[in-house]
């Protein structure tokens, strides 16, 4: 298969499933007793209609995105790292500590600090996973999933305990964050905030480690040949941390930015499972930083269009995880009948 | 279905001529139970013939061994007999009569039964059920039980049947692997290589096994490319080299030296001797011990500048250690015992080491010495640091043209640097890797097996840049199994044999027989 064969098969297959999933969708609400046509308009029309939608999307989008991006970088080099859920807990834990302690005097530029919190917490969070990895070999699967409720535990523990808000009524959450450690908004009246314009200068430096340096490429050479990785002297350890730290960070960034941007304080509920669905954005993205870009819009619209669905025509929220699942599902078959069409092409050039 | 009866039709001239050439008939009386006359196999696109005319004749209970380098084409000839791969002409004869063997379970079914090399076994189960489970009829387990007893009581196989595969000795698992081929009273049983997992006293009672299968009437196809093993176990030998067969013997009769010499032809004519200006030690290799592969012992060995040293051997004999050692891809070298120039390199990583002017060139070209989803361009970054600016940012332009440099001086075929690694053919990638580390301008390059696998013109293209590079001076160390080939480049030549290396013999005065020898291990 030459190289343009290889790219063009990469694009196709998301487009294919996404397509695979408007039909099944569209079947799923008529079998529900809905019409379809404006089912799927409330998925994939109603958001982008206004500039409200478009912050709302950009609101859910951002996470999503910077998650992904690190799952990306992560998932190149082979490492799986499917805890994100925990690392932005985490980080968002982290990053609200560092809230709580502003007062009304506080300078604007704690912001950067609170950002920086989010990224320690994160990646503190995916240290773990890596040290357990690197010491012990235990398989990096299944300890970042599992940290994954140690961190909802931890996180139960803080908004109960040491964080709780002293005036809440015994409400499970912390107090509202003082004014000053808001993530500044980009356009007044709107809750999209500077985090977008971050997100997306991480999907740039990304895309330049990726392609464009020396460490980026040892990292995607231990994921697809670990033992040309080996010949060429390039360390798996070295693979293992930059993936787990950059995902982690990234991970506790997009945390950071939830509880400083559009909540304003830490609660029990606020994750909504962002980090679970990065890994299909990521994979749908195809791990390149502008797929992933992509993607993630869409799956925020599938967010949004879950939540007017709900509003409107009073049908389950859970539909937006069905439509991730049937998207993620969709995507893998589509992979798997693009890779045997491939071979069977390619030997009979053969 | 189509070349089936094609082979049956042309395979009638075949008989005649191999009727009347009956010194490949065996010498037990009456009918065979199984004879090969005439089997040939092609492979067009690789464009090689991998059977020849194979005649082969096993006696009833005979123990017969299949005799060959890797490569000779013992491996399509079992697979042919076993079903999975079809002649293209020839026939196959099953107690006298003219048959076809499908597929496995129909080599199965007239009573032909295959131990691999490699074990298939659920490791969580228990060996009776493992049995069970390998069996094509439907079974009950009490049966398989009794079967168990009454063949440990037969063949001295016993088998602890409730325990777990997990915990079993590769031994036992192996005897489990004969065990389940027994279960079906099969009138020929084919073992692949099967002493290669083996210790020595496994070894032995592995062979006492086959003696009493084969007295019960059983067939034994012993395929092996152990001399000393097959002198000791087998009746009757037929030899293979490069898909024909070379000879019949009775192996208890022969030298080891005779056999090898069979096994791996004369020596080629000498190529009018490199005028050999060996200079300065370049690797000095002292002591050096290869824990992977347990042998106690430590190897020795020197390469100079200018100078070829060949290690011949057959794979599996402590090759991949001692490479992985040499590399750098294991730095498990005791300090002082990898010196270059003087300077202890043992702890150094493969890429220290080549900064130093090692260079390396592995036997697999897809994925360990080239990325096969990569293109060319991105493949020159694992050894070479040229396209690599300051804080590691990568010069795309360099890389690539660094890859259609290379593609050019050494005549890869290609598409161009943004051509995928998996695009090429294997010889075309071996000149592109090769020609990586050539370019590099090396003080020493290792190279394992330069030219497995690549047609004539490739192979006379590496072979010919690995001679030009040491008569510039650098010091070339090439591990391979083909003889032929070491005899064509080499100044020198060792043998690798269980993990040791015999000493060190110029090549004018190396002998095939003597080669042969050391290949056995012994005198080692």
């Amino acid at each position: 298969m030459s190289r343009r064969g290889s790219i063009a098969l990469s694009v196709a297959s998301p487009v294919a499933a996404l397509a695979i999933t408007v039909i099944v969708g569209a079947l799923l609400f008529s079998l529900l007793g809905k019409p379809p046509g404006q089912a799927l308009a409330l998925f994939f029309i109603e958001p982008v209609r206004s500039a409200r939608g478009w912050s709302e999307i950009a609101i859910k989008a951002t996470p999503l995105l910077l998650i992904a991006l690190g799952l990306a970088v992560s998932f190149r080099a082979s490492v799986w790292n499917i805890g994100a859920e925990g690392q932005f807990i985490a980080g968002a834990i982290a990053a609200s500590w560092v809230a709580l302690q502003a007062t009304e005097h506080t300078s604007r530029a704690i912001v950067i600090v609170i950002i920086a919190a989010g990224a320690v917490g994160g990646l503190a969070w995916s240290g773990i996973v890596a040290v357990l990895r690197d010491r012990f070999n235990a398989s990096e699967i299944l300890v970042s999933l599992m940290l994954v409720y140690v961190a909802e535990l931890l996180l139960g523990y803080m908004v109960h305990g040491p964080l709780k808000d002293p005036h809440g009524f015994n409400f499970p959450q912390t107090a509202s964050f003082p004014a000053a450690t808001a993530i500044p908004r980009l356009v007044d009246g709107h809750r999209a905030h500077v985090g977008v314009v971050l997100a997306l200068g991480a999907a740039g430096a990304v895309w330049l480690f990726v392609f464009r340096f020396y460490a980026g490429f040892q990292l995607e050479v231990s994921g697809i040949a670990p033992r040309a990785a080996r010949y060429a002297g390039f360390s798996s350890r070295r693979a293992l941390w930059t993936a787990l730290l950059v995902s982690g960070g990234l991970a506790g960034i997009a945390g950071a930015l939830e509880v400083a941007g559009p909540i304003g304080q830490l609660t029990a509920h606020f994750p909504v499972g962002y980090g679970f669905a990065a890994i299909i954005v990521a994979f749908v993205g195809r791990l390149h930083p502008l797929g992933v870009v992509l993607s993630a819009l869409l799956m925020s619209m599938l967010y949004i269009g879950g939540e007017l669905v709900q509003s409107r025509l009073g049908l389950p929220r859970a539909l937006t995880g069905v439509f991730q699942g049937l998207l993620l599902f969709a995507l893998l078959a589509c992979d798997a009948v693009g890779q045997r069409l491939a071979r069977r092409a390619g030997r009979e050039a053969a | 279905m189509v070349v089936a009866c094609r082979c049956y039709i042309q395979s009638m001239p075949e008989v005649a001529t191999s009727e009347t050439s009956s010194r490949n008939i065996a010498t037990a009386a009456g009918v065979p139970r199984l004879e090969l006359v005439g089997v040939t196999r092609r492979y067009p696109l690789a464009g090689v013939i991998a059977n020849d005319r194979i005649d082969l004749s096993v006696a009833p209970g005979q123990i017969h061994a299949v005799l060959g380098e890797n490569g000779a084409g013992k491996s399509t000839l079992m697979k042919i007999i076993y079903g999975a791969v079809r002649p293209d002409d020839g026939e196959l004869r099953w107690n006298g009569e003219r048959i076809r063997i499908d597929s496995p379970a129909a080599a199965r079914r007239l009573g032909i039964a295959m131990v691999f090399q490699h074990f298939a076994l659920f490791e969580t189960l228990t060996v009776a059920e493992n049995i069970w489970l390998g069996l094509d009829a439907s079974m009950s387990r009490a049966a398989v039980d009794a079967g168990l007893v009454a063949l440990a009581r037969e063949h001295g196989l016993e088998l602890p049947s409730d325990q777990i595969v997990h915990g079993l000795s590769i031994g036992q698992r192996q005897r489990v692997e004969i065990v389940r081929a027994l279960m079906t009273s099969p009138r020929l049983l084919i073992l692949d290589e099967p002493t290669s997992v083996l210790a020595p006293q496994a070894i032995e009672r592995l062979f006492a096994t086959l003696r009493r299968i084969a007295a019960a009437g059983c067939s034994i196809l012993y395929i092996s490319h152990k001399l000393d093993e097959v002198r000791a176990l087998c009746e009757r030998c037929t030899v293979l080299r490069a898909g024909r067969v070379t000879g019949v013997v009775d192996p208890r009769s022969e030298s080891t030296q005779s056999l090898a010499q069979l096994m791996l032809g004369a020596a080629p004519p000498r190529v009018a001797t490199r005028a050999t200006r060996s200079g300065d030690v370049v690797l000095e290799v002292r002591g050096l011990p290869l824990a992977r592969h347990g042998a106690g012992g430590t190897l020795d060995l020197t390469v100079r500048e200018g100078e070829i040293l060949g290690i011949a051997g057959i794979s599996g004999n402590g090759q991949a250690a001692l490479l992985d050692l040499l590399s750098g891809e294991d730095l498990g070298a005791p300090s002082g015992t990898l010196r270059l120039l003087g300077k202890d390199i043992g702890r150094m990583s493969p890429r220290q080491r080549r900064a130093h002017g090692v260079r390396y060139v592995p036997e697999e070209r897809i994925g360990h010495g080239a990325v096969p989803s990569l293109p060319l361009a991105d493949n020159t970054l694992l050894t070479r640091s040229e396209p690599v600016a300051r804080a590691g940012w990568l010069r795309g332009g360099v890389a690539r043209r660094m890859a259609a440099r290379l593609i050019e001086r050494f005549g890869v075929k290609a598409e161009g640097p943004s051509a995928l690694a998996r695009s090429l053919s294997g010889g075309n990638l071996q000149k592109f890797i090769v020609g990586r580390e050539v370019d590099a301008g090396p003080r020493l390059l290792i190279v394992a097996q330069p030219t497995w696998g690549l047609d004539v013109g490739a192979t006379a293209r590496v072979r010919s840049e690995l001679i030009a590079l040491a008569d510039r001076g650098c010091a070339v160390l090439v591990v391979s199994e083909d003889l032929e080939e070491l005899f064509e480049i080499s100044t020198a030549l060792m043998v690798m044999a269980r993990g040791r290396l015999s000493p060190r013999i110029a090549i004018a005065d190396a002998t095939i027989s003597q080669l042969g020898e050391w290949m056995s291990g012994a005198g080692l």
